[in-house]
């Protein structure tokens, strides 16, 4: 595997009141991976993203992106680079139509600066684009899917419409929060071509899943946290059969 | 040694004017903007009791203009907070509004003018520490010790009170132990209300009965707080001799005019760097978007 | 036994209305056009018609500043997530700053107003930037507090006139220009407002309203966006003090008043919050109830509150969507 490190993040620790959080947590992402972090519930999955994207500020640590410190900027500031997130609580903008919840990071300084829209740097029109790159994403352009209320729409295709979110600034790196939750085992199979092709544009994927067959299955490297420690870090199938993974999402033999 | 005794008197002024607002907003999460216009509805009420209708006794009149208070707090919430009980926005406009709507009634009502006074408790003065104060601040700090002790005791010991402190603390957690959360709000609405009359009943003495007073204390309890966070009795009881101090020296230094820039400057100063006030419990994420 | 339950369905005339089809018959333009053209051509009529009430003349120069207000309200609490309780602060910067081009420098009219709109509209904008990250309870109160503080300094610090306010403005050239000066800017920017909020930048600024983590998460800087739709409502507000103060020619304490804040709300939330529309409806309708009930002295306030509250608690979508679904849809009760 080439060594080109795109993002690498060391020591991140994050207290609220008397919660340790996150614990001293580092890793390096190569460029056009696909990363998988996984752990049980409350072990700090979240909150790693919401530390290296911007929304909190690590107590202690630092991220740093293609060899520029990135540690505690804002999200936009972030966002602006080139790393992008999805939200695990979706929330797209209820009264707006599908289509045109793409304008909104269409209009983003980013999205003119890296001609978020195939046609280059060109101003062209955002209502086109937006529902060019939905029909990338898989929604059928000929029917009234991406003219549909975004409350209105089904959760896979309000998943996908959080994915193309994050295309449509094109990003370098897309942290996607617990993507496959909530969707059935045919949706996920839908879900699957996209992650390839997103793989195959040379975006790097950071994948926070609980979902850990269907992750396996695109994931390069895993990392597993616990209480907010990384307890493994490897391929999958190595993590997969870590006695201290096994422990902290099934619990320890002894009683 | 002026300043000193001024200031510890404006303190417990202030923090008796902020109870009812800060009891009310920690148990049942209710902004209650109409808190001036209570205030000012006890004294109205109790003067009107003494002096328009048959000439009642002082007591009688401060207990039953509290108690009338305390209903139309109850009143306020039962038939118009609880169908918008959870949009702040939706309340703090409505509980302003009603309590504009109190203000300038009680103003058309025949509340003109500088006449209207109630009478101290005990008339007279005595001097400590070679300062002359008069028997009401006496007993105004007295009595403001002696209601937070006691409401300390109760929300510790006691069992309503510790039921009422869970409220605050975690409204659902409390739901699912069988509280009834309507009917507490409503309770505390009660109290909070009655507080504010109770404060009224004690402070009015010290001057005249006027509708600028009731505008007047729901800046200062907000004042108060806000800076002490909302929520927090050590905040509230801190918050009232910051800016309690800070006001009497300005007083001292500068002039009367600026009591009130005090206050305001105080808001306006801890929401941008603190919001969620010295001893706030509100979590980083939550308060600053 | 039969169940029934009412159904809405859009009338014939909307559906036919709906698209390019709208045009193919003089029928359905009227239906859409109708409306606005009553609207525009009866506020521009208004003036003259009322020649023959004169005292009425001037209210409705009162009518359009409020609805300005009420606009500005309305955008921001609705359309940005801002509510905003004190739009007196607006009225007040605007006012003293035009009273301060034109008294102090002697500036003409017609440049003090302009200027006192934009220059007012970035000190307001500056003054409330440190309390745009807020949640929306303490921005809230806030801005209660900025019109008050206001008061105070001004009086305390005893400067621009203190108490007594600045007088000797100039007033406007003659009463036609005073009307429409005001109509024209009322009417301009209800309509602008309604294309603005829909333009891609309108979408950005409402985005906020839904999910600014999302909007910060796209590469926007959400304080930025919130900024300059402060500047806007600002910009309104400032022009309605600047429009007042010439008008009284005088400028004072009164400009921060509470009624110039509280209106307004009650403008929007009686005429329909989140339409722009109601909110000009609102205080179309609610500006000249107060100067029939000016008899009654402050008691006015107390209806106004009770109204605000009513609608608040009880009718909160407010007069306007609710004909607004009458015009375009009618009910039926049909079995379930």
């Amino acid at each position: 595997m080439s060594n080109d490190i795109i993002l690498s993040v060391k020591g991140i620790s994050k207290t609220f009141g008397g919660l340790k959080a996150l614990v001293d947590v580092g890793f390096d992402i190569q460029r056009g991976e696909v990363y998988g972090i996984i752990g049980p519930n409350g072990s700090g999955k979240t909150t790693l993203i919401n530390c290296i994207t911007g929304f909190i500020k690590p107590m202690a640590g630092q991220v740093s992106f293609k060899g520029q410190d990135i540690t505690g900027w804002p999200p936009h500031k972030i966002a602006h680079i080139g790393i992008s997130r999805t939200f695990q609580i979706m929330r797209p903008y209820y009264s707006l139509p599908a289509y045109k919840n793409l304008i909104i990071p269409l209009w983003s300084p980013r999205a003119k600066t890296t001609g978020g829209w195939r046609g280059g740097g060109k101003h062209g029109d955002r209502d086109t684009v937006a529902v060019d790159i939905l029909e990338e994403i898989g929604f059928e352009r000929d029917s009234r899917v991406p003219y549909k209320l975004a409350s209105t729409l089904p959760t896979g295709y309000q998943k996908r419409l959080e994915l193309a979110r994050c295309i449509a600034m094109r990003p370098e790196i897309i942290f996607c929060d617990e993507v496959f939750s909530g969707l059935s085992m045919s949706e996920i199979a839908g879900m699957l071509p996209l992650i390839e092709k997103m793989k195959s544009e040379g975006i790097t994927l950071i994948m926070v899943e609980h979902r850990l067959r269907e992750l396996f299955r695109v994931a390069d490297r895993v990392m597993a946290l616990n209480f907010g420690e990384k307890i493994a870090e490897g391929e999958s199938s190595v993590v997969i059969e870590n006695k201290k993974v096994k422990e902290a999402y099934l619990g320890s033999e002894e009683v | 040694m002026e300043i000193i005794i001024y200031g510890v008197i404006n303190s417990v002024i202030l923090s008796l004017m902020a109870l009812g607002f800060t009891l009310v907003y920690s148990i049942a999460r209710v902004p209650n903007f109409a808190h001036g216009a209570l205030y000012i509805t006890t004294g109205y009420i109790a003067w009107l009791l003494m002096n328009k209708f048959v000439s009642f006794p002082y007591p009688l009149a401060i207990v039953i203009s509290i108690g009338i208070t305390a209903l139309i707090g109850a009143l306020i919430y039962r038939f118009i907070l609880i169908r918008i009980r959870g949009m702040e926005i939706s309340e703090i406009i409505a509980t302003y509004a009603i309590g504009l709507a109190i203000l300038e009634g009680l103003r058309w009502g025949g509340l003109r003018g500088g006449t209207f006074t109630l009478p101290p408790f005990i008339a007279g003065s005595m001097e400590i520490f070679g300062v002359s104060i008069d028997y009401q601040r006496l007993i105004i700090v007295a009595v403001g010790i002696i209601i937070f002790a006691s409401l300390y005791l109760f929300t510790h010991f006691n069992r309503v009170g510790l039921a009422l402190r869970g409220i605050a603390q975690d409204e659902r957690a409390a739901m699912m132990l069988g509280i009834d959360s309507d009917m507490t709000a409503i309770v505390s609405l009660a109290i909070g209300s009655g507080l504010a009359g109770f404060a009224a009943i004690l402070l009015l003495p010290l001057g005249n009965i006027i509708v600028e007073q009731g505008y007047a204390v729901l800046i200062f309890a907000i004042a108060v707080c806000v800076i002490g966070g909302l929520g927090s009795w050590g905040g509230t009881i801190l918050a009232s001799f910051i800016i309690g101090f800070a006001q009497i020296l300005t007083e001292r230094f500068l002039s009367t005019h600026y009591m009130m820039v005090v206050a305001l400057l105080a808001i306006i100063i801890t929401l941008l760097i603190k919001p969620s006030g010295i001893f706030g419990k509100q979590k980083e994420l939550e308060e600053r978007v | 036994m039969d169940e029934m339950r009412k159904e809405r369905i859009d009338r014939g005339v909307r559906v036919r209305a709906s698209g390019l089809y709208a045009i193919s018959s003089w029928r359905e333009m009227l239906y859409l056009m109708g409306p606005p053209l009553f609207l525009i051509i009866g506020i521009i009529v208004l003036p003259i018609i009322l020649e023959l009430a004169p005292y009425w003349k001037r209210v409705i120069n009162i009518m359009c500043v409020y609805a300005l207000l009420a606009l500005s309200f309305d955008f921001l609490a609705n359309f940005v997530g801002l509510v905003c309780l004190g739009g007196a602060f607006f009225v007040g910067v605007g006012g003293y700053l035009s009273a301060i081009f034109n008294v102090y420098l002697h500036f003409p009219v017609y440049l003090s107003i302009p200027l006192a709109t934009v220059c007012g509209a970035f000190l307001c904008t500056f003054l409330l930037m440190p309390c745009l990250p807020l949640r929306g309870v303490y921005f809230a109160i806030v801005t209660l507090m900025y019109p008050l503080l206001a008061t105070r300094v001004i009086e305390a610090l005893d400067i621009f006139g203190g108490t007594n306010g600045i007088t000797g403005l100039d007033s406007l050239p003659n009463e036609y220009v005073e009307h429409y000066a005001i109509i024209l800017v009322t009417l301009f920017f209800l309509y602008g407002m309604r294309r603005f909020v829909n333009q891609d930048v309108g979408l950005v600024i409402r985005g906020i309203k839904d999910n600014d983590q999302a909007v910060r998460a796209s590469g926007i800087s959400v304080t930025r966006m919130k900024a300059f739709a402060v500047f806007v409502a600002a910009f309104m507000g400032c022009f309605g003090g600047a429009y007042i103060s010439h008008m009284y020619m005088w400028a004072g304490l009164s400009l921060f008043a509470l009624d110039f804040s509280i209106i307004p709300i009650a403008s929007v939330v009686i005429g329909g919050g989140g339409t722009l529309l109601g909110a000009v409806i609102g205080s179309f309708i609610l500006v000249p109830l107060s100067e029939v009930l000016r008899n009654f002295g402050t008691f006015r306030i107390v209806i106004y509150c009770a109204i605000l509250t009513g609608f608040i608690v009880f009718k909160s979508e407010g007069i306007m969507v609710y004909v607004m679904r009458k015009y375009h849809q009618f009910e039926r009760w049909v079995k379930v």
